[in-house]
């Protein structure tokens, strides 16, 4: 619309008569500039907005295709008929259900506890001043300067000495661990704001510390709560370097999780040529992505930011 | 009211203090002492061998090309993430032109800010399986199928050493865009629209506006946004595990230092000489922030 008349901008239009040659040359050529920008600017994001969709659609479509159909078919057709064979076979024989049953366990657990120690330390670093104070709260923070790389091994053989190894409740004991500093960073900032009067007026009536907690400071810190328990669930259901190192060996594969257990059908698919169960594996755990993000799409894009913006 | 205030502060730290000693620092000072070490398996016993680790590490052809990988990762991915996210953020938000005094974006923002942000949500390592079969080597994976369509012969995206790191830039780029076009909007949109204003009665057309106004009181932001690209430059661990062939491969020309170390502990056991490429890990990633936030101070613009 805008560029058709791009080709005329060299005389002034008679549109802008009254602002005179003086204001209508830089106007048009604004005009022009505008146009070109978003004309470009409008197929860019659609390119990018097809560039994100069509891996996860191809994906969703391959799933229901035989392998002879993902192998010799075009890529680009439709499924002949939709099959859910490959939905049986990495539901049942490829476990996509129990490494998917593993992480809602591990993740659930960890979340809860994580904001339930996370919440604890930083209402006391916040608001409890006491010798100390200020160590402990720089020791939770440096945390986040470190790479986990770094702790690896040592990891490895503390959880291996304590005989947690493979277990549930090593991972989920070192998930916490590692969502520590940041939760109590975060919520430290958080309980700091809120205001003091209130905490005064409830202890005047008699409330202990703790009842203070729990029923006036936990509810009154809500958003901040939920946003960052959404950033920690959403950072433990993604962890693949941690449960990879410590839920390895003989066995260790009934309780993977899904990041894990992904990884390694893609590896027996490769041997297999079972690209069927494969993509029918990724759609599984997809889905579930899709529709939770397009229920709390707003609340996850805050979580996941809130901690770039201070 | 003071009654009980110890114990309480006791009762309520003693636990997460517990568990973050155990399993965070005690590891992190533990990795120093053990890179100096020669401990190889769990039943053997550490020997102390000063910085042979590190001697050892100075001439390892695989380290250095670790190294090489995290410099390049360094220099594209955040690049090439921040120009398209902050294009993208601002069609999202300025883009539309001022309607009524407010600045909007370009029609369909809300679709495309949705769109974009979700593959931050998938895993890592879900999206590195999802681009082995879109990257597969011959017409059933999506990009060889598309590019057979123009008769172009099948890319070895990733066996073919030269390409096959930019091609693991490429997914790390794609997951990453969204979230930074939202952190950008988010910043966008606390400049106060009269700035604006003055700049569209100034005659500022969308250029100007984006180098002049946008992007200087965007720093901070930017800043942010540097740090956090370049600390996951120097991870990379997931995706190259997935997707890379043999994990780094061809030949270690994907090969990053987060696969060394897993590589050297878990499967040759060698737990001193993986310590000491995460010593080294550690201070490259110290050393790149402490940079960052010298190099990129400027006198903050206040609102």
């Amino acid at each position: 619309m805008t560029t058709e008349m791009a080709p005329s901008a060299p005389v002034a239009p008679a549109g802008t008569g009254k602002a005179g040659t003086r204001a209508g040359t830089p106007a048009v050529q604004r005009r022009r500039e505008v146009g070109l920008l978003s004309g470009l600017g409008h197929v860019a994001l659609a390119v990018w907005a097809i560039l994100v969709i069509a891996p996860l659609l191809w994906t969703i479509l391959a799933s229901f295709k035989s392998n002879t159909e993902i192998f010799l078919g075009n890529p680009f057709a439709l499924p002949k008929e939709f099959s859910f064979d490959s939905f049986a076979r990495a539901w049942t024989e490829a476990n996509v259900g129990r490494y998917f049953l593993n992480s809602v366990l591990v993740v659930s657990l960890s979340t809860a506890g994580t904001m339930l120690f996370g919440a604890m330390a930083a209402y006391v670093l916040a608001r409890y001043p006491f010798p100390g104070n200020r160590v402990i709260y720089y020791l939770f923070v440096s945390g986040l300067a470190f790479p986990v790389f770094l702790a690896l091994v040592p990891l490895f053989l503390i959880v291996n000495n304590l005989g947690l190894l493979n277990t549930y409740t090593g991972l989920i004991l070192v998930y916490i661990a590692y969502s520590l500093p940041f939760t109590v960073f975060f919520l430290a900032a958080f309980f700091k704001t809120l205001p003091q009067s209130v905490a005064e007026a409830a202890m005047i009536d008699g409330a202990s510390h703790t009842r203070l907690f729990f029923q006036i400071m936990v509810p009154m810190a809500r958003p901040g709560l939920v946003s960052i328990a959404i950033f920690n669930i959403i950072g433990q259901w993604n962890q693949y370097l941690l449960p990879v190192a410590l839920m390895q060996g003989q066995g260790a594969d009934a309780k993977w999780v899904l990041t894990q257990g992904i990884a390694s059908i893609s590896t027996s698919a490769g041997y297999e040529a079972d690209w069927a169960a494969l993509f029918a594996a990724l759609t599984l755990s997809i889905l579930p992505m899709i529709i939770v993000y397009a229920i709390f799409q707003r609340q996850i894009q805050s979580g996941l930011t809130s901690g770039a913006v201070k | 009211m003071r009654h009980g205030r110890y114990p309480f502060i006791i009762g309520f730290l003693a636990i997460p203090v517990a568990i973050y000693v155990t399993f965070v620092i005690g590891p992190y000072a533990q990795a120093f002492y053990l890179a100096t070490t020669n401990w190889r398996g769990v039943s053997a016993n550490p020997k102390f061998i000063g910085l042979e680790n590190f001697e050892r590490l100075l001439s390892d052809d695989i380290f250095w090309k670790a190294i090489r990988h995290h410099g390049l990762l360094l220099l594209a991915m955040p690049l090439l993430t921040i120009a398209i996210a902050l294009f993208f953020a601002f069609m999202l938000n300025v883009g539309g032109g001022s309607r009524g005094g407010v600045m909007t974006g370009v029609w369909g923002s809300k679709f495309y800010r949705v769109v974009f942000f979700f593959p931050q949500i998938l895993a890592v390592v879900i999206v590195g399986v999802i681009f082995s079969r879109v990257y597969a080597p011959d017409d059933s994976g999506l990009l060889n199928g598309a590019l057979g369509l123009f008769g172009i012969d099948p890319v070895l995206f990733m066996a073919n050493p030269n390409i096959a790191l930019w091609s693991i830039i490429g997914v790390l780029v794609w997951q990453a865009v969204g979230f930074y076009v939202v952190l950008f909007s988010a910043g966008m949109a606390s400049v106060p629209k009269d700035i604006y204003e003055a700049a569209t009665i100034d005659g500022a057309g969308r250029a100007a506006m984006f180098f002049r106004v946008t992007l200087p009181l965007l720093w901070d932001t930017l800043q942010v946004a540097w740090v956090y690209l370049g600390i996951a430059a120097f991870d990379a661990f997931a995706i190259v595990q997935v997707l890379s062939v043999d994990q780094g491969g061809p030949d270690g020309a994907t090969t990053v230092l987060g696969m060394e170390i897993y590589r050297n502990a878990f499967s040759y056991s060698q737990f001193g000489y993986a310590s000491a490429m995460g010593v080294a890990l550690f201070f490259l990633t110290i050393t790149f922030a402490a940079l960052t936030l010298r190099v990129s101070r400027r006198d903050t613009i206040e609102l």
